[in-house]
């Protein structure tokens, strides 16, 4: 007899140390909480087993059906089926370029080939010290902050081949990098962790990079009556109808009114 | 373009009134611009009563398909002794679609707000927000906002003294457009494979667990609270006969000043651009999207159609998502839907044969197409596929998938024409990139900006 290597993994999966073991089921019993029914805790346990490798690993997989009640093919089945969920460990900045159509138009295509000529990794692929991968992702919702690249699922803005070739050496050179919109980095595993459900707890972190940049504010500001750039600077009232019909209030709010005074004992108690 | 024409009070900023201010994603700053007045306003009336002035209002969803949603809320079973859910459609994929992500991100106030007002008009005490995956920013804001809505006693037990209990639980996805088709967002949030279930039975019925469900898109429900606190007749006040109210539009491409722009429905692309600098200097527009990829594109000549539900469909598409995507005459329609379709082909759950299979071969012989590899019947072939999945398949993703081939080949068929022509693609990438022509004023590059600090 010879033994045949087929590359499939070993059946079963060890299990995590008992240590590990007991830490991600105490957080996969708050998960699982959470929900009227159990099975409903599979997308967050998935990827809590992603926070603790880096990847869904057969282990993680066994860890989740054992959690669940279910069997490891029911938790693959759905492993397999999310793009999130990787079979590889990411490195540790996984770096996202939208290459959907309005961002590979408007230079994500130029972008992503940038990145893999720069790094000399493809898709899904990552750096041999571990700390950048990159893959083409679809669209992540920020079209009119086209080109976007997205760093551990926080918003890099606007960007152009070089700002990207930046955005990566810095990485790997341990420089700290912000993103557009979100908070500070931290690494893959610590922001699946986020995504398993357990808010991140540095401090301000919520507060960082404010309310969104000059796309998100556009139609605001010329509700205001303020200019945008490349405009002649056309003053907009609203609303549109000629004369108010209601009494109501106006649409729009003065801005930096004072704060109004709740009445108090309505609210609850506030923090 | 300029706009010498007297603008017409086009904008009114509703939901982004508040995103200029000082931290708008907190609740000290939302409690400012009225926020949490809808609730006071809806928990001082029958729950039916919510229901009836939600339906009387006129507002429909804003995730795409229009759907009233005072009428969902309706079709709720009531005292049916099983336990109701409301799960929020936070799952924002369509491609060109921007308006959710940003929305929460500013101001995750007023989802949370229309979520306590719906669940108490549609009897549930266990609210879910969806979340896609891939926005860890907004999933970490959501996060915040609710457990400052518990610590004020706007979430939990006896909310605001009123007898009501209500639960949110915020579950992030995990990367699966399809997801965002509300029946496999259901299958999804149940920890399966998001694939779409058949109907009827509808989610009102059986929904969640099997049990009477709402899924309605975050836009809709964060429209509520306004509507609660000012009135029905304010908001039919805005917009048109069938599709009152307001709404994000987000504009994004080959524009001056691409954005979010909240207006009255039925405001039009032209105007649009005129207000905000139009498209890219030296450009002119060549094709756009009413509602997200999925919507047939249009061109010029619609310029001046009415962006609501009636308008946009009369000409031919949908309002959808109202994802104004916009490109200019250096973009490559084949190119443009090429990648379209694969994504449809990527995001194709598989369930059904026309999508999953049609999609496979729309790719095949549209990357050969855009290559200059494509030969003769291509075009009637593409077609002809495209015919196989639009309303053969089991959910809107096969529709979806099918809307810019047909849509492109019956404005831009020369173009398709050409490149089996001349054997190739005769547009250049480079032109169409935002660098091409220097910086966008006023719009610096993340280079510029020096985003590291």
């Amino acid at each position: 007899m010879t033994n045949v290597e087929l590359g499939l993994p070993a059946l079963p999966a060890p299990p995590y140390p008992e240590e590990v073991r007991a830490r991600l089921a105490a957080d996969a019993a708050e998960l699982i909480g959470r929900y009227p029914q159990a099975r409903s805790a599979l997308l967050p346990l998935l990827h809590l087993v992603q926070a603790e490798e880096g990847f869904v690993s057969a282990t993680g997989i066994r860890f989740c059906a054992e959690q669940l009640d279910l069997t490891t093919a029911e938790v693959t089945a759905v492993a397999t089926f999310y793009t999130m969920y990787r079979r590889r460990p990411a490195g540790k900045y996984h770096v996202g370029v939208c290459t959907n159509t309005l961002c590979a138009v408007l230079g994500g295509d130029r972008i992503f080939e940038e990145l893999q000529e720069h790094l000399g990794i493809r898709n899904n692929e990552t750096t041999e010290d571990g700390t950048v991968s990159i893959e083409h992702i679809e669209c992540n919702a920020a079209c009119d902050y086209a080109p976007v690249v997205m760093v551990n699922w926080e918003f890099f803005d606007d960007q152009t081949p070089q700002s990207a070739r930046k955005l990566v050496d810095d990485l790997r050179a341990g420089r700290e990098v912000r993103p557009t919109r979100g908070a500070r980095l931290c690494g893959f595993k610590e922001t699946a962790r986020i995504l398993a459900g357990f808010p991140d707890e540095r401090p301000g972190a919520n507060d960082e990079s404010g309310a969104g940049g000059a796309p998100s504010l556009a139609g605001l500001r010329l509700a205001r009556g303020e200019a945008l750039p490349g405009t002649p600077g056309t003053r907009v009232v609203s609303p549109r109808h000629e004369e108010p019909r209601h009494e109501e209030p106006r649409v729009e709010e003065p801005r930096h009114e004072e704060p109004r005074h709740e009445e108090p004992g309505q609210e609850g108690t506030e923090a | 373009m300029t706009s010498a024409e007297p603008a017409e009070k086009l904008l009114t900023p509703v939901l982004s009134a508040s995103w200029d201010d000082a931290r708008p994603w907190t609740l000290a700053t939302y409690r400012r611009h009225q926020g949490y007045q809808g609730l006071k306003a809806a928990l001082a009336m029958p729950p039916d009563d919510v229901i009836a002035l939600v339906k009387d209002a006129g507002l429909r969803g804003r995730g795409g398909a229009g759907f009233p949603t005072g009428m969902k809320w309706q079709f709720i079973p009531q005292n049916d002794g099983k336990p109701h859910y409301l799960v929020v459609n936070a799952d924002e994929s369509e491609p060109g679609t921007c308006k959710d992500i940003p929305l929460l991100f500013a101001n995750p106030h007023a989802l949370i707000e229309g979520m306590i007002i719906a669940s108490y008009a549609i009897r549930c005490d266990h609210a879910f927000v969806y979340l896609r995956g891939e926005v860890v920013p907004v999933l970490r804001r959501l996060h915040a906002a609710v457990a400052e809505a518990y610590a004020a006693g706007l979430l939990g037990r006896d909310i605001l003294g009123s007898g009501i209990d209500l639960d949110i639980t915020v579950h992030a996805g995990a990367g699966a457009y399809i997801c965002g088709e509300e029946t496999a967002l259901l299958d999804s949030l149940e920890g399966r494979r998001g694939q779409p279930r058949l109907r009827p039975p509808f989610p009102a019925i059986a929904g969640l667990y099997a049990c009477p469900t709402v899924v309605n898109n975050v836009e809709s429900i964060a429209s509520v609270p306004p509507i609660l606190a000012r009135g029905k007749e304010w908001f039919k006040g805005l917009g048109t006969e069938k599709s009152p109210g307001f709404t994000l539009y987000s504009l994004s491409g080959h524009v001056t000043n691409p954005g979010q722009y909240e207006a009255p429905l039925g405001i039009t692309l032209r105007q649009l651009l005129d207000l905000s600098g139009g498209v890219r200097a030296g450009h002119r527009l060549k094709f756009w999207t009413p509602g997200g990829s999925s919507t047939p594109m249009f061109t010029e000549e619609h310029l001046d159609v009415p962006l609501d539900y009636e308008g946009v469909g009369a000409a031919g598409s949908m309002l959808g998502t109202k994802a104004l995507q916009v490109f200019d005459e250096t973009t490559c329609v084949v190119r443009a839907v090429t990648r379209w379709t694969e994504f449809y082909a990527h995001e194709s759950c598989g369930k059904c044969t026309p999508c999953r299979e049609g999609t496979y071969w729309l790719v095949q012989l549209l990357e050969r197409i855009e290559a200059g590899e494509g030969v003769e019947g291509d075009l009637e072939k593409l077609l002809d596929i495209a015919d196989n999945i639009n309303g053969k398949s089991f959910c809107a993703l096969g529709d979806g998938a099918a809307s810019p081939i047909v849509s492109s080949l019956q404005h831009f068929r020369a173009e398709y024409e050409q490149h089996l022509a001349e054997r190739r693609c005769p547009f250049d990438p480079a032109a169409s990139t935002v660098w091409a022509d220097g910086p966008r004023p006023g719009h610096p590059s993340a280079t510029e900006r020096e985003v590291h600090a």
